[in-house]
């Protein structure tokens, strides 16, 4: 009994033990609860937030661009579609194979699918197809079971319901390239698409809008499973420009096949009524995702179908540059207006010959106003060689050539008003006296946009440094509209060039009669021209003078018409371009008359009641 | 011993029916009853609210427990010494067996199919060591203990099914199988410098076990020094455990409100990680009153096992008191990120009907123990007198 009493005393002994031991081991652990439960709570409570509480952005409406009478010309229409998250559907190709059985989806659509989910994280949504009918839409919703990660979304697309004709100057929206990201995570959206060109990209924060948010519950496969708070944000603001959409329409339908530009303006206001370019291209085919095909096809078109020659296309004025020349020797007292120069068809200088258009026999003795009626080359070579390029450029710079009004549309181009010191800088050459005859008649050097011209118009028919405008209201403000400030040159001066403007549509010798305004609608005053595009040879003049319709398009002159009406009381400037058109009477200026015509009756300020007029009903029977 | 036992045509030292009721701690199975209760109430939150489909089974295996208790509780203690050696080879051979012709699940082989049952030999090898442990330090002298040679043979005792369940490969029942075996060695009264000589040789032969180990016991080893390093890989257990712990504070975030455990960040959280739900849901009040029942069950049961008069009784009891604590703390620390991420649930409380079952059998011997804790037994020949 004492062995088992000496065996029982341990055994008691060595217990205490083991229970001291235990009971330290357990006291570590109450620590550590107090520690993570009490010490540390708070910071455990925000990582059990952040994994369950998820921040969705909701992607704001965009807002609509419309013309000057509240017609849309960008629009944003429900669109029924479906996205793919990789992460949850596993094989890709696999699940699109079964979403073929019920939409279809191009082999092409299929590559950029498979290429964008490389791309992306593997749990951001990529879309797979947009604009789903009902029908589809609902049977994709009906067999979700069967097309893990695939999730039918109620989304936006932007519409164009006016198409081509608008297609440069609206521009389009695309998706957000990597270029884009600002850190701005309405951009990393989903399908979020920005403005890429034109008034798109111009007011592009203010048709965007204010990004919402949703706060989601989720669980740790990512579900959502309750909404817990939800901000819908701010939609972006209409963008109401100062166009006229029917006008526009109108214009286009006139132009239709050709490669032209019209410029309808405002010449008190400023106001752009029509900024045409034609050929123009579907925007919504951008919006979608163009393929390389229908791209090559685009860059290729002899037609330029992707440049806006409204504010891009730098021509030669030609002859519509004489104006500016007539300015400067006037303002500069180099000559009177009664000034003469007899023309014979051609001048000489040195071994050159400068010759006018009409060369046999020429305009006989001119004074300016004939000069500008009859278009005389001749008298203004003279006339530029007297006062010299620099005046000429100062001058026209003052009537908006030579600059960018800073629109803000991509690919707005300043054209080009040489100086002689521009020639030294960019050739490392003198400037001849032969340039000086080159430039009086608007080739050579100049260089202008059919935007310039309207402004040149504009400003000699006003007599004031009006400025282009385009959007009207924007962001929920009106755009002020002031009086442009007097053009410091001498009125007399700028009622002589008119009057010779007037005499190119009315005059008895006149380029462009048959641009007169039908009875009622009052007196225009224009003037035509006929820019060459590329230098004639003296062989070619020796041998025979081709007629333009006898050369190859491409080697036709660009016809223009500028013009301003009424002559009593100028409130319309219209410059028109057709490239390769041959001669500015023969293909522009009835063209700019039709348009003219066409905008004075749409004024509101003379337009009948209940009367119906031609570019109203533009776009109804097409 | 006032009532002759003879008398009643018993067996010498046997007791009778009435005697052994009244020799049963009704307070023990209250406090047991108390823990199940909280894993009840958890794992209808789990259910979202329902008893079905886990709260309803944990009870109904609860009520096997109990009848399992009562059995093991009734049975004259000198049976089971008796038995303790052929249950260990039992035990031992099933655990072999396991190996060849064993079930995987779960990527280990742990379980045997019988036909209509399915045995996991593991769980039987908890009960079987304990006892044949007891048993043979039973028949050492206090001086005996103190002769290395006579511990040879407990010390292979228990690392031969350690080794083989650590093969199949089950990290957490192996641990638990060494340290209850290290309880009773210590208990019988090895001295201090032998444990620290098999610790010293394993720590030594760390490197040689690291090899042994599998791929993803290292990595849950390797997760467990630095979880932050892969949150959703292997760490993501931890973490997300120890985010719901914090997160419940100090009176939790509410029953069925647990953002954690109803989002399914929280895993295996009706079994391995449901400490961390009742947290989490419940706080560290939650918390510390089931820590407060286990602390009640450890020492009633040590007070209990001190009062047995028999050293096979008193190591069985202890064994199985140890044995218990290892799972209670294993199970805790591994939640609050204290200990690698081993596979060890919760005593009473995780739903799973083989611990249940095993940890009901082990507190029934020791009832038994304290339910015959006068009961004469000799230090040679107990099973053949």
């Amino acid at each position: 009994m004492h062995r088992e009493a000496s065996r029982s005393a341990m055994f008691t002994r060595r217990a205490a033990l083991l229970a001291g031991g235990q009971a330290a081991l357990l006291s570590v652990l109450v620590g550590r609860m107090y520690y993570l439960q009490v010490v540390e709570s708070d910071q455990y409570a925000l990582l059990a937030d952040e994994n369950r509480i998820h921040y969705r952005l909701l992607a704001p409406q965009r807002g609509r661009i419309l013309d000057r009478f509240g017609e849309e010309l960008a629009n944003s229409q429900q669109n029924l579609r479906a996205l793919i998250v990789a992460e949850q559907a596993g094989d890709v190709a696999r699940v699109l194979a079964a979403l073929r059985e019920i939409v279809p989806i191009g082999e092409h659509e299929e590559r950029r699918i498979l290429r964008e989910v490389r791309r992306r994280r593997s749990f951001v949504p990529v879309p797979v197809i947009e604009n789903l009918t009902w029908e589809q839409f609902s049977a994709v919703n009906v067999h979700s079971p069967n097309l893990p990660g695939i999730q039918p979304e109620i989304g936006e697309t932007r519409g164009y319901p006016k198409g081509e004709a608008f297609s440069h100057l609206i521009g389009y929206v695309a998706a957000v390239a990597e270029s884009d990201l600002t850190g701005e995570p309405l951009l990393e959206l989903p399908g979020f698409k920005i403005g890429k060109n034109g008034v798109e990209r111009l007011q592009d924060d203010e048709l965007r809008g204010k990004a919402g948010n949703s706060r989601v519950e989720v669980n740790a496969l990512g579900r959502v499973i309750r909404e817990l708070a939800r901000d819908d944000g701010q939609r972006g603001t209409d963008v109401v420009l100062t166009v006229d959409a029917k006008l526009q329409d109108y214009a286009a339908e006139r132009v239709d096949g050709e490669s032209a530009s019209v410029v309808v303006m405002d010449v008190v206001t400023g106001d752009l009524l029509t900024m045409l370019s034609v050929p123009g291209y579907d925007p919504g085919a951008f919006t979608a995702g163009l393929s390389q095909r229908a791209w090559q096809d685009l860059v290729s078109n002899p037609l330029a179908p992707l440049v806006n020659k409204t504010i891009a296309g730098q021509y030669p004025p030609g002859s519509t540059f004489k104006m500016m020349v007539a300015m400067a020797a006037l303002e500069t007292g180099a000559i009177s207006p009664e000034y003469r120069v007899s023309c014979n068809g051609m001048v000489e200088l040195g071994s050159h010959e400068f010759y006018c258009w009409k060369r046999r026999p020429g305009h006989g003795s001119l004074k300016l106003v004939e000069a500008i009626e009859q278009s005389c080359d001749c008298y203004f070579y003279d006339v530029a060689r007297k006062i010299g390029v620099d005046k000429i450029a100062e001058y026209s710079r003052r009537f908006g050539l030579g600059q960018s009004y800073r629109l803000g549309l991509p690919g707005e181009r300043p054209g080009l008003i040489p100086t002689r010191d521009w020639k030294r800088a960019t050739y490392g050459q003198p400037w001849h006296p032969g340039d000086n005859l080159n430039t009086g008649i608007g080739q050579g050097y100049v260089l202008s946009t059919p935007l310039q011209l309207a402004v040149m118009t504009a400003r000699l028919a006003s007599g004031r440094a009006v400025m282009p405008r385009l959007v009207k209201e924007s962001g929920g403000r009106v755009a002020p509209v002031g009086e442009a400030p007097l053009l410091p040159i001498h009125a007399p001066n700028l009622k002589t060039v008119q009057d010779g403007m007037f005499r190119v549509v009315n005059g008895p010798a006149g380029t462009a009669k048959r641009a007169k305004l039908p009875e009622g609608l009052g007196l225009i005053a224009g003037k035509t021209g006929s820019s060459q595009v590329r230098r004639i040879s003296k062989a070619e003049r020796q041998s025979k003078v081709r007629k333009n319709e006898e050369k190859p398009w491409i080697e036709r002159d660009h016809a223009w018409f500028v013009c301003y009406a009424p002559v009593e009381q100028p409130r319309y400037a219209c410059a028109v371009l057709i490239e390769h058109g041959g001669s500015g009477s023969g293909a522009a200026s009835p063209v700019a008359r039709d348009v003219m015509i066409e905008t004075l009756k749409r004024d509101p300020s003379r337009r009948q009641p209940g009367e119906r007029l031609a570019s109203d009903l533009v776009g109804r029977e097409t | 011993m006032s009532l002759s036992s003879t008398t009643l045509g018993l067996k010498e030292g046997e007791l009778t029916l009435v005697q052994k009721l009244l020799g049963i701690r009704w307070f023990l199975l209250m406090l047991i009853a108390a823990a199940v209760g909280i894993g009840v109430i958890v794992l209808v939150s789990v259910g979202k609210g329902r008893f079905e489909p886990w709260a309803d089974r944990q009870l109904l295996r609860f009520g096997v427990g109990v009848v399992a208790l009562f059995a093991v509780a009734l049975t004259d203690i000198r049976v089971w010494l008796r038995l303790a050696y052929p249950l260990y080879g039992l035990a031992l051979a099933l655990l072999v067996a396991v190996h060849l012709f064993g079930t995987v699940a779960m990527g280990a082989q742990r379980w045997l199919d019988l036909g209509p049952v399915n045995i996991q030999p593991s769980e039987l090898m908890k009960i079987a060591l304990v006892l044949a442990l007891a048993r043979y330090f039973h028949g050492l002298s206090y001086e005996d203990v103190g002769r290395p040679h006579y511990l040879i043979v407990p010390t292979l005792m228990a690392f031969a099914p350690a080794a083989l369940v650590l093969k199949q490969p089950d990290l957490g029942t192996a641990m638990m199988l060494l340290l209850g075996a290290a309880s009773i060695f210590f208990l019988a009264g090895v001295r201090f410098w032998k444990f620290a000589l098999v610790i010293g040789g394993a720590v030594a032969a760390l490197p040689i076990a690291w090899n042994v180990l599998h791929d993803y016991q290292k990595r849950r080893i390797h997760t467990f020094l630095d979880p932050e390093s892969d949150p959703l890989g292997a760490g993501y257990h931890i973490l997300q455990s120890k985010i719901a712990l914090g997160s419940g504070g100090v009176f939790g975030k509410g029953f069925m409100q647990g953002t954690q455990s109803h989002l399914n960040f929280l895993p295996e959280k009706q079994t391995d990680f449901i400490f961390t739900m009742l947290a989490e849901e419940f706080g560290m009040m939650g918390g510390l009153a089931l820590i407060g029942i286990y602390a009640a069950i450890l020492i009633y049961g040590f007070a209990m096992a001190l009062r047995v008069r028999h050293q096979f009784g008193r190591l069985v009891g202890l064994g199985v008191i140890s044995t218990f604590f290892f799972y209670v703390f294993i199970n805790m620390a591994m939640v609050m990120g204290v200990v690698p991420v081993v596979g060890v649930p919760l005593p009473f409380v995780s739903y799973g009907g083989s611990a249940m079952l095993t940890l009901m059998i082990g507190f029934g011997l020791l009832m038994n123990a304290y339910v015959h804790r006068d009961v004469p037994i000799p230090q040679h020949g107990g099973g053949t007198a």
